[in-house]
């Protein structure tokens, strides 16, 4: 079970969660002005790391709040959270970033 | 004579079988190839195969970073099957299935395919009518398919759950008598040999670290066992794709996920067909070694860790119970998780890419097993002429830009709900 | 108390062990009544009744006796068990002795004793591994060859009865979770309880002691077992200590979460009532110390594999601890110095130990001496090279070997026996600690595997570090506890360890093929020789990965626990590298194998998928409804009267019945299951014209909308009606299939793209009834039902909404049509819905009303040319479905800018049209292909295909079906083939116009 740290609800097992998808994905801001690479880009091109990844999980089984998460695609190691603005590579505060490798949660 | 045959079985018998020649050879990378292969699975391989066998090009490495056959080949659920609705993937997976029928003499090396049918399970009208689309789509496009009724999965498979007790009841079924399994190691060890016998270097633990790059051009592949120029160079890494592509500062329509599979331990035939249900995501066939082998749903998030975790395992096994009660006190083996390239319209990204001489052959989700021979038998072609094949038009990087998805699920951009 | 002659249990020693002698237990095998003792397992049962020949082996169905002790059992497989409770490939090890219990031996034919499959054994120089890839190739095909493979394949057989037992699933939290109850777990266990920590012991056996309850062991100068009880009793007096027994920690998973599997009832004849059979635990610990003790090996040589062979370890624990001999007179042959210890423990239990065979050139020190003066003849340098018997042993070959273990030196000297012991030294059980992503060094000085750095929080502890002293083993079980404890910011007291008098031992000498001509098992129960594993290398099967799937080496239901070791480091041997570079084949879960039962626990059958009823389901059963599935709902399909049954002429009357009496009278029908969502916020039309296709902004209050979504990429995701229901507040309705992704993705919206919008939404569908009252009568009834509330066509026109009340429950009432006619919703608080049905129900009595089920619905859907489910199949756009029209090009939504790509502009795309059978009559089936011509042979090219049909429309008093179809409109008028050949059905179809039903609506704004 990977464990996420929801930003309202606490650590919880991915179970509860449903996958969103890429974090990293800006949806164009002027959607008349992006250009169809744009779009193409935002819709299917995936960075696709092997490593740490954004991305955004619903706590649906929950609170239904959209999180950021930070986690290793290698191991599954969740290495932070936050709401889905926060950039959690940059290390932006986020209400709830967990601290997962002093509780022992690390995966 | 046939090196691999009953008579040569039974002469080596009684000298102790000292004669047998390895499978495949263990060369030396050489310093330039006409074509560079980078993967040494099913697809990888039989491309190697085809390109030798009908292009007619022999100077061909196949780079595998660890063992062959020790990705996604060897970690499926074997089913291999065409019963496919839209025009870009069944005329593919169609051919793919022509050329199972005779890869075991083709290759002199018994694949174990086994045409036992396999049976998608309708559990409402709505999907019973989505199956009679998809199976009159098939039988239009010449390919076996029969509509069952209720009472018609019961006789062929009494074991499934046709009592009040079940939570969705079984309504029918689509049937493709032709699909079947096949021996998932076998068909990598069998295409393998082929290509050692006709030339071709499979070069094993060698992992590809980086690209030399000349124009829109890759020259070389740098290797953890050296440099190796190329003319052409095709990668048949599903699962991996994505990150390979990152070292050309390419990106693709693809996200990694892990796919669980399961074995139970073994059992005299019980179930002698190929099932799915149609009420939850989970497919079961009995190996010949007796064990059933049955796999569900991907883990969902991006994975590249080959192993998932339980909610999925007690999901999928969920499914299977309640699709076949009497599994309950059988108890699961082993299980193990394999790396899909989930592409963003659930269908496999078979073509060139945006650099000149590099081909793709990615994005194969949960189906690589099945398209293993059709896979090399397109990409082969697309390499030697530098343009797919018209059974692979279809499936090319450029559909998602053009607008012309090959959705089956009609899922849409979400690569794991495919 | 009179016992019958066969109830005798001839190698049962007169006292000893852990058996009840006071509750002995009746037991069958294979038909034969016998008995045991409370305590036994079925293993020491048949070995204290003299039974030794217990299987057959997988390929050559090789005569096999029990070899082990415990799981790693690869030969002793039984089908327990009967009825919907029959359990193929069970281990007679592990299953503990209850009354009644009735075994069978497995994978033979007819029987045990005369195994006709025993003829494979003949063809065996034919069948090494990997035969059948090279032949079964020709005529007649491999299906045929298969057919008989697999019937001499598998091992037990399963059952088509149905299981009629139960399991539960748990979840728990805790500190430090301690895997395996011998000494190193027990002393972790006590020093992580001490500090305060919650401590969560779990051991696979029914008590705790491992190894300590089958050796003649002292602690502090007293039997071991008295140690072992006194740290239970302490553990027991800890509040935040759990120990749990018959509890197998099997997998380890991301998040430091392990999955156990706990039997309640497998000790027992059936489960107690409302008890279950087996629990499924999900831990989640903050550390684990894996406590999970070691294998032993066997050593590989010449019919290694006959009843009478044993695992050292095993032959000790059946005296020690069951009090059965495995044999009268033995032979103890080991590489290590458990031989001593084997025969020393032998020779107290009264067994002839002929000799001991030391494999070492000298042997060692203390447990040798000890031997010697018991009397014992202990040869060094020397290995058994064979064994004889035909069912069981009856003698071995032993001779003298090269100090490097390649070559026999000396003259061959046979030895009688019935019992042959052997060690090729211990295995650390490192499955656990591979599964959270260690990876297993070698250690040469034990010959084995060893856990490698952590991946997760957990660390190995006693046998399962590669530990094998049992004062090691309790210092460091302690230190591991204690050390978890600390981690987790508990202070740990020092807990005493006991004294040990082990004996002190030598360094084990690896010896992985003894010397000597014939059939070597490797992998007993797959029946992998060494000389398969040979010839696996000369054919370039060279990766331990390759060697496990070309010989099967390691696959079976003991997963290689005592052979995989073996096999590896002969492939190292032949390939001439180090144990170290060959490596070993992943450990994947389970450590052993689990039930699916377990894993399933409670959803399956009724309970696989919650099922949604709605407010008004009672009423609907009490009034003759046919119920069906719609996802997760059940929904009345159609309405039966008196006399009905389900026949399809019944059902067909029945469907025809509602759908005339409601377009010529008024009928209602239960829509509760669409999607309902509450959207509030100064920004709600903003975000509801971003998410339809359509515009919002000039929505008034107390009106209603249809809308359409599409997904971002330009494709049709959903379509229903939204009403304004006040100044900043709307109410959606989606379809009942999407109801759920479509409240999610507007929460992504929300939340993840325009946190900006100030807007909530939130899900109603569950506190909503709905129902929709259809038909040229339908304002009477609504009429006669509302209180105060003026229902003509000026104060409520077509897509007009109001709030009003019936049967005094707050209402609202949506002017809104899915049927084509004059029609309402009705949506009441869920809580009032049968009330406000009934009433509507009562009031229409008058008007002739009647209920209609999702069939009638269907129909005059179709009639109407609305799209439903079988249009919105993911694939289809807005202008395919006809509905391009709606799009707004003032704003920007969902998907605008996806839609315009070249594949959604080519005109091939099929677009929705109506078909009408040219004949009239014939029913053109949903499913069937569109194609120009019904002669053409495949591959023929599709137009389309139909994706709605009423089989008769009693409206229009013919098959009506809709679909999509090359050039869509423009093609009305034109004949196509509907294809379907699964039922060899061509029928000829004209293109018609969708909407079969008052195209101009006036029925609708009547």
């Amino acid at each position: 079970m990977i464990r996420i740290n929801c930003p309202y609800c606490g650590l919880r097992g991915h179970d509860e969660f449903s996958y969103i998808g890429d974090a990293t994905k800006q949806r164009p801001a002027s959607p008349a002005d992006a250009t169809a690479a744009e779009w193409h880009d935002f819709v299917y091109i995936r960075d696709n790391p092997r490593g740490p990844h954004q991305e955004i999980w619903q706590h649906i089984q929950g609170c239904r709040a959209f999180v950021r998460v930070l986690r290793n695609t290698l191991t599954h190691e969740v290495l932070a959270t936050g709401l889905p603005q926060d950039d959690l590579l940059a290390g932006a505060s986020g209400p709830a970033k967990t601290e997962e490798a002093k509780t022992g949660e690390a995966s | 004579m046939a090196e691999y045959s009953a008579f040569n079985l039974l002469r080596n018998a009684i000298s102790g079988h000292k004669d047998w020649r390895r499978a495949w050879r263990d060369p030396e990378p050489k310093k330039q190839y006409d074509v560079i292969i980078v993967g040494a699975g099913g697809h990888g391989l039989a491309s190697a195969f085809y390109l030798a066998k009908n292009h007619g090009i022999r100077n061909i490495a196949v780079l595998e970073k660890g063992y062959l056959g020790g990705g996604n080949t060897g970690r499926n659920t074997t089913i291999v099957r065409s019963n496919y609705m839209l025009e870009e993937n069944a005329h593919f997976y169609e051919k793919s299935l022509q050329l199972w029928e005779q890869l075991s003499q083709e290759l002199n090396f018994n694949v174990m395919f086994s045409q036992r049918g396999v049976t998608n399970l309708a559990h409402s009208d709505n999907q019973m009518d989505a199956f009679a689309r998809r199976g009159n789509t098939m039988r239009m496009n010449g390919i076996d398919a029969e509509l069952l009724d209720r009472a018609q999965v019961r006789r062929e498979m009494p074991y499934l759950d046709f009592s009040d007790n079940a939570r969705f009841p079984i309504y029918g079924g689509l049937k493709q008598p032709r699909g079947g399994t096949a021996r998932h190691d076998a068909v990598a060890w069998g295409l393998a040999r082929g290509a050692d016998r006709l030339g071709v270097d499979i070069i094993q633990n060698c992992e590809v670290i980086g690209f030399k790059q000349k124009g829109n051009r890759i020259t070389a592949v740098e290797t953890s066992r050296g440099e190796i120029g190329c003319e052409r160079i095709g990668f048949a890494v599903a699962g991996h794709t994505g990150h390979l592509a990152a070292k050309l500062g390419m990106k693709l329509p693809i996200e990694s996920h892990v796919l669980q599979a399961f074995v139970s331990e073994p059992l005299k035939t019980l179930i002698d067909t190929v099932v799915t249900y149609g009420a939850g995501h989970f497919y079961v066939s009995q190996s010949d070694k007796g064990g059933l082998v049955f796999g569900g749903d991907i883990d969902m998030y991006n994975s590249y860790a080959q192993r998932g975790n339980t909610p999925m395992i007690e999901h999928v096994v969920s499914a299977g119970l309640a699709m076949i009660p009497s599994l309950s006190r059988l108890r699961i083996l082993r299980h193990w998780g394999g790396i899909m390239d989930m592409s963003m319209d659930g269908s496999p990204i078979i073509g060139k890419s945006p650099i000149d001489n590099l081909y793709l052959n990615c994005g194969w989700c949960y189906g690589g097993f099945k398209a293993t021979p059709g896979s090399g038998w397109v990409f082969a072609h697309t390499i030697a002429n530098d343009q797919p094949h018209a059974i692979n038009a279809g499936l090319t990087l450029d559909r998602f830009e053009r607008g012309r998805m090959v959705d089956e699920r009609g899922a849409g951009p979400y690569p794991n709900r495919h | 108390m009179i016992f019958n002659r066969r109830f005798d249990q001839p190698f049962r020693l007169a006292e000893g062990g852990e058996i009840d002698r006071l509750a002995p237990v009746s037991f069958r095998f294979d038909g034969k009544t016998y008995q045991g003792y409370l305590g036994d397992t079925l293993a020491s049962a048949l070995l204290a009744n003299g039974v030794r020949l217990v299987g057959r082996s997988f390929k050559y169905h090789r005569p096999r006796g029990i070899y082990s002790a415990g799981p790693e059992e690869p030969n002793a497989l039984v089908e327990l068990r009967t009825g919907g409770r029959h359990e193929p490939n069970t281990r007679a090890t592990m299953i503990e002795l209850f009354a009644g219990l009735d075994a069978r031996s497995q994978n033979r034919w007819p029987n045990l004793l005369l195994d006709v499959m025993q003829l494979n054994a003949l063809l065996s120089p034919v069948f090494v591994a990997g035969f059948y890839y090279k032949t079964f190739m020709g005529m007649p095909g491999w299906r045929f060859y298969e057919h008989f493979i697999r019937k001499a394949a598998g091992m037990g057989s399963g059952t088509t009865l149905s299981d009629p037992d139960s399991y539960d699933k748990m979840h728990t939290h805790c500190d430090v979770l301690v895997i395996g109850g011998g000494p190193a777990g027990i002393a972790a266990a006590l020093a992580a309880g001490r500090s305060g920590a919650r401590v969560m012991l779990l051991e696979e056996s029914d008590a705790l002691g491992g190894r300590l309850r089958s050796e003649r062991r002292n602690l502090n100068g007293e039997p071991a077992m008295r140690w072992v009880r006194g740290a239970a009793a302490a553990l027991e007096a800890l509040d935040t200590v759990t120990v749990m027994t018959r509890t197998t920690g099997f997998g380890y998973y991301d998040g430091n979460v392990i999955a156990a599997v706990e039997r309640i009832s497998d000790h027992l004849a059936t489960p107690p009532e409302h008890a279950v059979r087996q629990r499924l635990w999900h831990i989640r610990a903050g550390r684990v110390v894996i406590a999970a003790g070691a294998t032993e090996r066997p050593l590989v040589f010449t019919g290694n594999d006959r009843p009478g062979v044993m695992l050292a370890s095993a032959a000790r624990t059946y005296v020690n601890r069951f009090a059965v001999q495995p044999g009268k007179a033995a032979v103890v042959f080991a590489n290590n110095d458990d031989c001593y210890q084997t025969a020393l423990d032998l020779h107290r239990a009264g067994i002839e130990v002929q000799a001991v065979v030391d494999s070492r050139p000298d042997g060692h020190g203390a447990a040798k001496q000890q031997a010697e003066t018991a009397g014992i003849e202990c040869v060094t340098g020397a290995a058994v090279i064979a064994s004889h018997g035909y069912l069981g042993l009856n003698s071995v070959d032993i001779a003298p070997i090269s100090a490097d273990g390649l070559t026999v030196t000396g003259p061959v000297w046979q030895l009688s026996c019935d019992l042959l012991a052997i060690s090729g030294g211990w295995s650390p059980n490192v499955h656990l600690h591979s599964h959270a992503g260690g990876r297993p060094v070698y250690d040469p000085g034990i010959a084995a595997f060893i856990p490698g750095p952590s991946r997760q929080a957990e660390r190995s502890a006693g046998a399962g570090a590669g530990t094998l002293g049992l004062a090691d083993c309790l210092r460091q079980g302690a230190e591991v506890g204690a050390e978890a404890a600390t981690l987790l910011g508990f202070t740990p007291p020092a807990i005493e360890i006991p004294t040990s008098d082990e004996p002190a031992t030598g360094p084990l000498k690896a010896l992985w093929r003894v010397p000597g001509p014939g059939k070597k098992y490797v992998d007993l129960q797959d029946d992998v020789t060494s000389s398969d594993v040979e010839l696996a290398h000369r054919e370039g099967y060279i990766s331990v990965e390759h060697l496990k799937r070309y010989t099967t080496l390691g696959m079976g239901t003991d997963q290689g626990k005592t052979s995989n070791m073996n096999g590896h480091a002969i492939m190292a041997e032949e390939r001439g590298d180090s144990i170290e570079d060959v490596g070993t084949t992943m450990f994947r879960p389970p450590y052993n194998p689990i039930s699916l039962g377990a894993i399933a626990g409670r959803d399956i059958g009724m309970h696989f998928s919650p099922t949604r009823r709605s407010a008004m389901h009672d009423w609907h059963a009490e009034n003759g409804a046919v119920f069906v599935e719609a996802g997760q709902w059940m929904r009345p399909q159609i309405y039966r009267r008196d006399g009905e049954s389900d026949v399809k002429a019944d059902m067909d009357r029945a469907i025809s019945r509602e759908v005339t009496e409601t377009r010529g009278g008024v009928g209602m029908v239960d829509v509760s299951t669409l999607g309902k969502i509450d959207i509030q916020g100064p920004d709600s039309a903003e975000f509801l014209n971003r998410l339809y296709i359509n515009g919002w902004k000039t929505l008034p209050v107390g009106r209603a909308r249809y809308g359409l979504m599409l997904r971002e990429d330009g494709i049709v995701f959903d379509d229903g009606t939204t009403s304004r229901v006040g100044e900043n507040r709307y109410f959606m309705t989606t379809t009942t299939a999407n109801a759920g992704p479509v409240m999610s993705h507007m929460e992504e919206y929300l939340q993840v793209h325009w946190p900006e919008l100030n807007v909530k939404v939130v899900s109603v569908t569950e506190q909503w009834a709905a129902m929709a009252l259809a038909g040229p009568k339908s304002r009477d009834v609504l009429a006669a039902a509302v209180e105060g509330l003026d229902v003509s066509n000026e104060a409520l026109p077509f897509m007009g909404v109001r709030e009003t009340r019936i049967a005094g429950v707050k209402a609202r009432v949506f002017r809104i049509s899915f049927s084509g006619e004059l029609a309402y919703e009705i949506n009441v608080p869920a809580d009032h819905g049968r009330a406000v049905w009934e009433r509507v129900m009562a009031v229409g009595a008058e008007h002739g009303i009647i209920p209609y089920g999702t069939e009638a619905m269907a129909i005059m859907r179709i009639e109407k040319g609305h799209v439903a489910g079988g249009e919105l199949d993911g694939r289809t756009t807005a202008d395919d479905l006809g509905l391009g029209r709606m799009s707004s090009s003032k704003k920007e939504y969902i998907g605008r800018r996806m839609a315009d790509r070249e594949g959604f502009l080519d005109p091939a795309r099929p677009k929705f049209v109506g078909l009408v059978p040219v004949d009239g009559k014939s029913r053109a089936r949903v499913g069937s292909v569109l194609v120009a011509d019904n002669t053409m042979q495949p591959p023929v090219p599709m137009l389309g295909h139909i994706s709605s049909s009423a089989y008769l429309s009693p409206t229009l008093g013919h098959p009506i079906s809709l679909g999509l179809v090359e050039g869509g409109m423009s093609r009305v008028g034109e004949t196509v083939w509907a294809m379907f050949p699964l039922r060899d059905e061509a029928i000829e179809v004209r293109i018609v116009d969708p909407v079969f039903y008052d195209k101009d609506g006036e029925r609708l704004h009547a």
